[in-house]
């Protein structure tokens, strides 16, 4: 069974609706599709190619904004300590900054959803067995987590998905148990069952697209998360390798010219950063209002 | 109760034998154990003696319970970079880690108990509303970036406040402390403020919810009726029944609170053990990051059950699972 388009239509309506008439969500809405396209366009808007070595000048490190380089182009937002154009190595950080947060959250939806549908669908031993580790994973930080798993496996933009993924499943698998559970009492999953559809069928076709709704919102929302905690990790050292710098890594690289006045090379990564969490946040958290879901 | 008690002790101690467990595997199981274990400037005599002491010739089974019979004795493996048992590395730098934990935790009270009662008592003032956003942008900034402002504010713009260090310290009982040196408190302030953000963002929110909850109820309505002065209403009743879920909180962020020091501490360099436990995993002190996992589980594990018992005690209406089961 799939929802038809029309079904949708009254709810997007009522998004886009919320949308245009709230200003700050407008702002944000419109903020994060810039962000987004310039995180898609990097390759061909940049100015410059920040992880081609032979197209920077080491001559032109450490320029303020509005500097002009050694071949005449001018940077904007100055330049880092290898010369390297800060305005082309923002927009390839948010590149890698959003590619990370995208693909952890997707990953940790994945199995947490599995793990949640199969909790509330088989119950007993199942159920006890994936709920402890549920609460085991939920017991600890997610940041202290994912630094001592990287710690063992080694930095690299596969493995911070994978640290990702690993502290942000257990949320999914609590809420899309809970939301399955409830679904499972209503009449249509009773007759479901009384038709003797396959277990299968149940959930895959019946529970699984009317229990996820509430599992989807909040995980529109824990994107912000995923980026800030990839942030956190590429900061502390241990998240993307150098050669795919993210903007948490960008701004750990200018931290050290901060205290001497090149505030340039922290600062301004550290805006787009700031800009790209607060409006997923905002987008995320108004979606959860209008849609009335809890997190 | 009793039951209650034993029940949450006995969940306890499974959790400490699982992350065991699991920190066994990640550091011998995965790879090389003696790549990992075994510091690979030694010769190959002393490798051969360093693999029988460690036990890495025997079976997987026996080298588990070697470990676990040496971390009960405290013996979690010596500092391949300082030479020196990794639990006395950690336990050097508790005390600069406490401190700035102690300070953050009471700054967050001290200014988020009484934000939040504001906000709570009117919500739909303007400085109401400004406290409330600001409190989301307490939370979902980075803290390693708020950390950084308020050093590029308090520091390079103004020139107020020391960046990085701990400053003077003084000897209390044999712990050094900057609690009690002028110098020592300039070098606290900021980190300390800045590991309280989040949690000072948390409690306002709590308090501010939990007040106007409190302020339609009945027994508030009551005391106004009976004509109680509004300053009793709000400090002896409204804040009474607030508290509850204000020190379940205090209690569970005491443990995220030294978590996420190891944010704080490298971005103030402040020497704790969250610096040092960033500092072992650049220079590839195995025993050290390991001793870190097991004393903070067992610090999670201690503070979870404590408060779990505590708001047992507190709040007769929490249904104990001891009882029902």
């Amino acid at each position: 069974m799939s929802i038809a388009p029309e079904a949708m239509t009254p709810l997007r309506e009522k998004v886009l609706r919320r949308i245009r008439s709230r200003p700050t969500l407008r702002g944000a809405a419109i903020l994060l599709g810039i962000l987004v396209a310039l995180a898609l366009l990097a390759p061909v808007i940049a100015p410059q190619n920040p992880h081609d070595l032979a197209s920077l000048s080491v001559m032109d490190n450490r320029l303020p904004p509005g500097a002009t380089a050694m071949n005449g182009m001018t940077y904007w937002l100055g330049t880092d300590a290898q010369g390297r154009d800060m305005l082309s190595a923002i927009f390839y950080g948010l590149r890698t900054s959003l590619m990370v947060g995208l693909s952890a959250t997707l990953g940790a939806l994945v199995i947490g959803v599995a793990a949640g549908l199969m909790a509330a669908q088989f119950g007993g031993a199942i159920d006890a067995a994936i709920m402890r580790v549920v609460d085991f994973m939920l017991g600890f930080p997610s940041i202290l987590v994912a630094l001592v798993l990287l710690a063992s496996i080694g930095r690299g933009v596969d493995k911070v998905i994978l640290a990702i993924v690993m502290v942000q499943w257990a949320q999914y698998a609590r809420l899309m148990r809970a939301s399955a559970l409830v679904e499972r009492r209503k009449e249509y999953i009773e007759a479901a069952v009384n038709f003797g559809l396959p277990t299968r069928h149940i959930m895959l076709a019946h529970l699984l697209p009317n229990a996820i709704g509430s599992v989807l919102v909040v995980a529109s929302i824990s994107i912000a998360g995923a980026i800030t905690l990839e942030a956190t990790l590429s900061f502390l050292g241990v998240g993307v390798p150098v050669t795919q710098p993210s903007l948490g890594l960008l701004i750990a690289n200018g931290f050290e010219f901060l205290l001497s006045g090149e505030y340039w090379i922290a600062v301004f990564p550290g805006i787009a950063l700031v800009l790209l969490i607060m409006s997923l946040n905002l987008v995320g958290d108004r979606l959860r209002r209008s849609l009335n879901v809890r997190s | 109760m009793t039951a209650f008690v034993l029940q949450r002790l006995i969940q306890s101690v499974f959790v400490l034998l699982a992350v065991s467990v699991v920190v066994f595997f990640a550091v011998y199981g995965i790879g090389d154990p003696i790549e990992l274990l075994v510091p690979p400037q030694v010769s190959d005599a002393e490798r051969q003696a360093l693999i029988q002491r460690l036990g890495l010739d025997l079976p997987v089974w026996q080298q588990y319970f070697t470990f676990m019979a040496n971390a009960l004795k405290g013996d979690l493996g010596r500092s391949f970079v300082h030479g020196v048992p990794a639990i006395e590395l950690i336990l050097a730098r508790l005390p600069a880690t406490v401190e700035l934990v102690l300070l953050a935790m009471a700054l967050a009270i001290l200014v988020g108990v009484p934000l939040g009662l504001y906000a709570g008592l009117d919500p739909d003032s303007r400085p109401s509303r400004l406290i409330m956003a600001g409190t989301v942008l307490g939370f979902s900034l980075p803290n390693f970036w708020k950390g950084m402002m308020l050093i590029l504010l308090f520091s390079v713009v103004l020139g107020l406040l020391p960046t990085a260090g701990r400053g003077e310290t003084v000897s209390v009982l044999g712990v050094q402390t900057s609690l009690l040196t002028a110098n020592g408190l300039k070098h606290l302030i900021l980190p300390a403020l800045n590991l309280s953000i989040p949690n000072m963002a948390l409690l306002t929110r709590l308090v501010a919810a939990g007040t106007s909850e409190a302020m339609g109820q009945d027994y508030v309505r009551y005391a106004r009726a009976k004509g109680v002065r509004p300053r009793r209403i709000v400090g002896r009743h409204v804040l009474r029944n607030i508290l509850i879920p204000v020190v379940t909180v205090v209690g569970i962020e005491f443990g995220s609170l030294v978590a996420f020091s190891t944010i704080t501490e490298t971005v103030f360099a402040w020497p704790g053990m969250g610096k040092l436990l960033i500092d072992s995993i650049y220079q590839l002190d195995r025993p050290v990051v390991v001793a870190y996992v097991m004393l903070a589980t067992l610090l999670f594990v201690s503070v979870n059950f404590l408060v779990d018992v505590l708001y047992a005690a507190l709040d007769p209406r929490v249904k104990l699972a001891g009882d029902s089961a």
